[in-house]
């Protein structure tokens, strides 16, 4: 692919997404005025106390969380389709998001039997990222472990949703032991929404996520290589151990902060990549790890202003929105093109 | 991402055709069981690539063809005896190493759909790229090489997924020849093909071997067309592994006892095949 097609590629998205930023922070429940938001970044003149508040402590953390969390596990569903080989894998069917859950029930509901001192101990942002990446990281290479002895494909999605299934009833032992607050806290957490992050949220997340894609750049040439399948990658001289490693690293990274802050948000992390198949014709992991994060951050902008129901004081559930765009965007790619190929 | 991959001088020697880049001795090749005792396919098992020459693997279905060349992949330790690949221990030879070595071309379809023939091609050129995979000048000069001796010029563009058979196997072919290496080992490329694109594909091999003097082993099961193109063969039957010419393997006796069925006979004269009346 030649330089001046690769910039074509990258062209529309980067505008796009310029175009979605804008978007997402003029449309909201209070309305603000397009030309206001360019004011407010640009110059030093308050208008209006209220929309800077609204605009600086609301929407912009809002809409740098939609580009992080949507990007970011476009990324991750990438790296699980290369790494399984199977179209159908992404942070959600492989139970990752299960294990995420599984790691923030630990904490929120398990402080309260640890005590007064773990409660102190285990609570903060960052203790949330770790506790969630932790679970996604394990229950990732337990998922691994099983298909190094499982060949079929088939076999490795039903053992995802299994895992998924029994972090789920770990979740609802433990619930059923918890206090009632600590149980609301898990309970609105489980919902997924992408409004509510503080700036020290934001910056955790930020840098969480940028962790998760140094990790994924460190993997693109073996994730190239497994393009043409273990036994070839390889006979290239590729470690299969080290190269799973880092790729299971980076999908609990990405998946794992993202659903500590964000909760469990379907579809992105299996339908972007799909779509970014259809969008361009190269497999070359430099082209698609950067195209799925920008079309999987223009993605989750547009589902946030939709979630947000502009001009309405309504706000939806993030993860039907997903959802209700996501289903259908397989089924279609699946009627279109007869099979969801790898 | 493997840190042993960055690029580093490494010089490949130029082989004259009498030189073994591969040489098996005394091996014995089959599977380690964990409980019982181990399932040996072969032992005793002497031979060597020598390079300009094609080099057939023959024997009847579950004989251990596979086993032989996954073995000498690397990817089977053998049970006994040492494999030696230039001169040193293939059990101590780095995978990374190995694969300046050695490119394989397989017939299980585990590589991405979506994948262009261009994009499959320049893959061969892994070892030699920088942590990022990116080509230098001698890279593409290699892939355009490859491309041309397998007369790919007009499928560049196409996706891998809709490719015919025997395209598929030319594909292959061009990325092992991208990869540059003095071994090239086929696991049974004629497989699924009609008779003129199997020879088609045993008549690249044998330029391949000829022309850019190359050590190329394949497992077929297309043993007469086999007699007529290969340089020797590697015949695997039950517990034995016979190497010789085709004529050798005539000659002695091996082609008329190879299947152990009175189904078929094997007509020296004609070097052919028949089904018993």
């Amino acid at each position: 692919m030649s330089r001046k097609e690769i910039k074509g590629l990258f062209f529309w998205p980067i505008l796009l997404l310029a175009l979605s930023v804008v978007l997402n922070l003029s449309l909201g429940s209070v309305y603000i005025p397009t030309e206001y938001i360019f004011t407010a970044f640009f110059s030093d003149t308050y208008i209006n106390e209220t929309w800077h508040y609204i605009l600086m402590d609301y929407r912009l953390p809002k809409t740098i969380t939609a580009i992080l969390v949507g990007g970011g596990l476009s990324v991750s569903g990438l790296l699980m389709q290369t790494l399984f080989r199977n179209p159908l894998a992404g942070p959600f069917v492989l139970g990752i998001s299960s294990g995420a859950s599984l790691g923030v029930a630990f904490l929120v509901l398990g402080s309260g039997v640890l005590g007064g001192l773990g409660a102190t101990l285990l609570s903060g942002p960052w203790a949330m990222v770790i506790a969630s990446a932790t679970g996604s990281f394990l229950v990732l290479l337990a998922v691994i472990s099983a298909a190094s002895k499982i060949k079929d494909a088939m076999a490795l999605l039903i053992i995802g949703l299994m895992f998924g299934s029994l972090t789920g009833a770990i979740v609802s032992v433990l619930s059923y032991f918890s206090r009632a607050e600590a149980l609301q806290q898990f309970v609105f957490w489980s919902f997924g929404g992408l409004g509510h992050l503080t700036w020290t949220g934001v910056i955790i997340l930020l840098v969480s996520v940028i962790i998760g894609l140094v990790v994924t750049i460190a993997s693109l040439k073996s994730m190239n290589a497994l393009l043409l399948g273990p036994q070839y990658a390889q006979s290239l001289g590729i470690s299969l151990r080290k190269s799973t490693f880092l790729m299971v690293l980076a999908t609990s990274i990405l998946a794992g902060s993202i659903t500590a802050f964000a909760g469990p948000i379907a579809f992105i992390g299996l339908a972007v990549p799909h779509l970014v198949r259809q969008i361009i014709g190269s497999s070359d992991h430099k082209i698609m790890v950067p195209s799925s994060f920008l079309w999987g951050s223009i993605i989750m902008l547009l589902c946030d202003t939709v979630a947000q129901i502009p001009f309405s004081s309504m706000t939806l559930p993030i993860n039907a929105i997903t959802s209700i765009l996501g289903a259908p965007v397989v089924i279609w790619i699946l009627l279109r093109r007869k099979n969801l190929l790898f | 991402m493997d840190f042993a991959t960055t690029k580093k001088p490494f010089i490949l020697k130029k082989y004259t055709t009498t030189q073994n880049v591969l040489t098996a001795s005394n091996i014995s090749i089959g599977y380690n069981k964990k409980s019982t005792k181990p399932l040996i396919l072969a032992e005793g098992v002497n031979f060597t690539l020598v390079p300009g020459q094609l080099t057939a693997i023959i024997g009847p279905n579950g004989s251990g063809k596979s086993t032989l060349l996954n073995t000498l992949s690397g990817q089977l330790a053998p049970i006994d005896g040492t494999i030696l690949i230039d001169n040193q221990p293939l059990a101590e030879v780095s995978h990374f190493i190995q694969s300046k070595y050695l490119a394989l071309v397989l017939t299980k379809k585990e590589f991405s759909q979506h994948l262009s023939v261009f994009e499959f091609v320049r893959l061969g050129r892994i070892p030699y790229t920088n942590w990022l995979g990116s080509l230098g000048p001698d890279d593409h000069h290699a892939v355009a090489r490859a491309i041309e001796s397998t007369q790919l010029t007009e499928l560049l563009n196409q996706k891998c997924g809709t490719l015919s058979d025997g395209q598929m196997q030319r594909v292959a072919i061009a990325r092992a020849l991208a990869q540059d290496t003095p071994i090239i080992l086929l696991d049974e490329p004629t497989t699924h093909l009609d008779l003129v694109h199997k020879a088609q594909t045993l008549r690249l091999l044998k330029n391949m071997a000829q022309h850019h003097n190359k050590a190329i082993a394949f497992s077929t099961h297309d043993i007469e067309l086999a007699l007529d193109l290969a340089d020797q063969m590697i015949c695997v039957t039950e517990r034995t592994i016979t190497m010789g010419s085709p004529d050798e393997l005539i000659n002695n006796g091996v082609m008329d006892k190879i299947f152990q069925s009175d189904l078929v006979r094997f007509d020296r004269k004609s070097k052919r095949f028949s089904i018993t009346d």
